[in-house]
């Protein structure tokens, strides 16, 4: 019963999804307005039913029940709890209906929360977030559904694959989903502005802390990605360039890039056209990267399923969707007027090149990544664009927007001059430069792109500073503290990268036991190697004993798991955490001879890495924090005058 | 600055980031692209020494040898017609074995051998890479 009442909330969902869009049409029509109130209830509702389906589904997986065929496929009945929670999404359908929740949950929640948008560019907006569910309920339906009953239910499920069982999944998946479709609510708002003709300084203000919201959990979960690759693939990387990972990359520039023009349109009310255009992008990079895990082209652990029939409709969904928003501008940008003039040398002007910086980016990392689609689609050749590509020519870019980051807070909006800012940013400019100093003292030899993003972390760092500086730190606003600490978090990452990759050390050895081998500053003894028994698997487990120097013996466990259903061996690493980095090792296969083999690393200042990250994903949340507010302050001192003027 | 020029600077400002992006994709696009190949693509080509690509095929039978250092390996890589021998130092995937799919990241050295960095096999037993299915395919059906 379950899988039918799960079925009939989605289907139930999808009609209101389609009242919602022919309420909220007839509603804009001249004498519609008795319409006008309706819209918003739907949108609500809508969000409650679709959230009720998910809710299902996440039942029938905690129950296993092995009459629907998803959980069949992708759960088993041994499985801990948690990976059969979570399991609901590790799988093609019930990600895409995590993806369609939310993106009902979204236009919900404007349809609640959002009071500040004027009432016909709103319907407008719920009109269209109601389309965009619309496509995708379709898809859910015909081509994905994930309530399939079996006809006969089988003894036992087959299990979710091994490297996914990990508690990652509970916390990547979701967070970077909230982000990705988050920016659904970014493009129905310029869709809807550009349909009511109202572009301006309160439609940025009001479109703010949606982006905001969905671009923090981005980061996070993007952020979480990085680190669960890093820890679970026992590959020693952070990032791979990987499709998948450029198709959660790509959102994330642009959303930072909207991020940033949204704020010189609220401000200053510049940039109107180009703010409306990257709001239609970063949701597009969305579906994009929607499109590019879930069709089946790419084979990753992302990839659930192979079905070509999946990768059409989404293409499909993709060409309308992205086509028709762009037709839509094209046709109402003129109508767009021009906004506020500023100088090149101003707060608006380092703006500018942030976005054409990012933009650019954006662009080499979609062009590295669709190529090879492209090349095979025409020519039949089968090609990869790997890291070396993505390094070479988004990494220079990539440093020139940190360094503009370091200088743009502390420029004047509207017009300033070069000299007064080059007095402000003299400290870390200074403090850039001994960092080149003393990185070439001590490390002789360092390759040029650590060495610049080593001093461009140690300036920017300064800089990020800069804007606190001879402020009362009491009374500067939260959404100023939220700009400070998230480039604060950019020069963060950018050191751990760096050093990272900079100062490394790796041992791969073929250990007997009781040998002690060196690392960095550890010695790393092999003590033994016992086997171990877990719920769904079994593994073999080396105890290592680690000491630092003449320092405190500490023992490590890393393991090599075999699962049973199915067949697979992932390797657990275990890592240690220091304030100065991190002890990496992995346990691999004996060779036959009583020896053992152990890969070990010392990472220096790794964490970094997820650190800044973390501090990026705060500082957007003390913006949002702070923005809320002072948007509720500002409402009530208005009701107030109000009401002393009635 | 008038509205008019301070539209046309952005304009340009755009202009020319765009055309430097692309231009900085495209030099680095034709150095790093055709950066798959099978070892037939490798004997028709020929590979400079040197130049990081990725090799895909299939682990030839009765091709591996370990090392007395128990951290390497060395093995053959064939798409069925040719092969290449590949040398590997560290912990091979779990699924890597003779008869089965693998890509490997590397280069070659002067004398011819492949020199992987990393190894990836995918874990899923039916895996074969998706850039090898379709050669694997076109020799199997040129034997029969």
């Amino acid at each position: 019963m379950i899988a039918e009442a799960g079925l009939a909330a989605l289907w139930l969902a999808a009609a209101l999804a389609l009242l919602q869009f022919v309420f909220g049409a007839m509603a804009l029509r001249p004498g519609g307005g008795a319409l006008l109130g309706a819209v918003r209830p739907v949108a609500v509702v809508q969000g409650v039913l679709v959230a009720l389906a998910f809710g299902l589904l996440v039942l029938c997986f905690l129950r296993t029940d092995l009459s629907v065929e998803l959980v069949a496929r992708n759960s088993h009945s041994a499985t801990p709890w948690l990976y059969k929670f979570a399991g609901t999404w590790g799988n093609h359908e019930g990600s895409m209906l995590l993806w369609v929740m939310i993106l009902g949950v979204a236009g919900g929640a404007v349809a609640l929360l959002e009071r500040r948008l004027p009432e016909p560019t709103l319907i407008a907006t719920l009109a269209a977030q109601a389309v965009i569910g619309l496509g995708f309920y379709a898809f859910l339906l015909f081509a994905s559904n994930p309530f399939a009953r079996l006809a006969a239910p089988p003894a036992e499920g087959l299990s979710l694959n091994p490297l996914l069982q990990d508690p990652g999944l509970a916390f990547h998946p979701p967070t970077l989903y909230i982000g990705y479709v988050g920016l659904s609510v970014a493009f129905s708002f310029a869709v809807g502005a550009l349909v009511t003709r109202d572009v301006g300084a309160d439609f940025a203000r009001a479109m703010r802390p949606w982006v905001l919201g969905a671009w923090i959990l981005l980061t996070l979960g993007i952020t979480a990605g990085s680190y669960w690759a890093y820890y679970e693939l026992g590959w020693g990387g952070w990032w791979f360039w990987d499709p998948v990972e450029n198709a959660s990359l790509m959102p994330w520039l642009a959303a930072t890039a909207l991020l940033h023009s949204v704020t010189v349109l609220a401000t200053r009310d510049g940039l109107r056209a180009w703010t409306v255009m990257l709001a239609v992008v970063a949701f597009s990079m969305s579906m994009v990267g929607t499109f590019l895990v879930r069709s089946g082209i790419l084979t990753s652990v992302h990839a659930f399923a192979v079905d070509p029939r999946r990768g059409s409709f989404i293409l499909a969904l993709l060409l309308i969707y992205i086509g028709g928003a762009l037709a839509l501008f094209a046709l109402r940008v003129g109508t767009v007027r021009e906004g506020s003039r500023f100088d090149m040398v101003s707060r608006e002007g380092a703006l500018v090149v942030n976005n054409l910086l990012l933009s650019a980016i954006l662009g080499i990392v979609l062009v590295g990544t669709l190529y090879p689609l492209a090349v095979e689609a025409v020519s039949g050749e089968k090609l990869s664009v790997g890291p070396p590509y993505f390094n070479a020519a988004a990494g220079p870019l990539a440093l020139i927007l940190v360094a503009v980051m370091g200088a743009g807070p502390v420029m004047r909006w509207r017009r300033d001059d070069l000299l007064p800012v080059a007095r402000r940013v003299a400290m870390p400019l200074l403090l850039a430069a001994a960092a080149l100093l003393a990185v070439a003292l001590l490390a002789p030899g360092i390759h040029v792109l650590p060495l610049l993003g080593l001093v461009a972390a140690a300036g920017v760092g300064a800089a990020s500073l800069a804007p606190l500086w001879k402020r009362n730190l009491r009374r500067t606003p939260l959404f100023t503290w939220g700009m400070v600490i998230s480039h604060l978090g950019v020069a963060v990452s950018l050191a751990g990268m760096a050093s990272e990759s900079a100062f490394t050390q790796e041992t791969l050895v073929a250990s007997r036991i009781g040998e002690t081998h060196r690392v960095g500053p550890y010695s790393v003894r092999l003590d033994g190697v016992e086997p171990v028994v877990g719920p769904n698997w079994t593994a073999v487990e080396a105890s290592l004993t680690v000491r630092r120097g003449d320092g405190p013996p500490t023992v490590m466990h890393p393991q090599a798991r075999m699962f049973s259903t199915p067949p697979t061996e992932t390797n657990e690493s275990a890592i240690a955490t220091h304030v100065d980095g991190q002890l990496y090792t992995v346990l691999g296969k004996d060779d036959g001879q009583g020896r053992w083999q152990l890969r070990l690393w010392w990472k220096p200042f790794v964490t970094l890495i997820w650190a800044g990250g973390a501090l990026i994903a705060i500082g957007g949340a003390l913006a949002l924090f702070g923005r809320i507010r002072r948007a509720g302050r500002a409402q009530r001192a208005e009701r107030a005058t109000q009401g002393y003027l009635a | 600055m008038k509205a008019k020029h301070q539209r046309l600077t952005l304009a340009i400002l755009a202009v020319a980031a765009i055309i430097g992006a692309a231009l900085l994709a495209m030099s680095a696009l034709r150095d790093q692209a055709a950066y798959f190949y099978t070892p037939g693509d490798v004997k028709k080509d020929g590979i400079p020494a040197g130049r990081a690509i990725r090799l895909g095929g299939m682990v030839e039978q009765g091709s591996i040898a370990r090392a007395a250092d128990g951290v390497t390996v060395t093995f053959r890589a064939t798409d069925g017609a040719t092969a290449v021998p590949v040398r590997f130092k560290g912990i091979l995937p779990d699924l890597f074995k003779e008869g089965s799919g693998m890509v490997a990241e590397g280069r070659f050295e002067p004398g011819g051998t492949f020199i992987a960095d990393n190894i990836l096999a995918k874990h899923d037993e039916r895996y074969m890479p998706p850039q090898m299915a379709g050669e694997m395919h076109k020799t199997e059906s040129l034997k029969k």
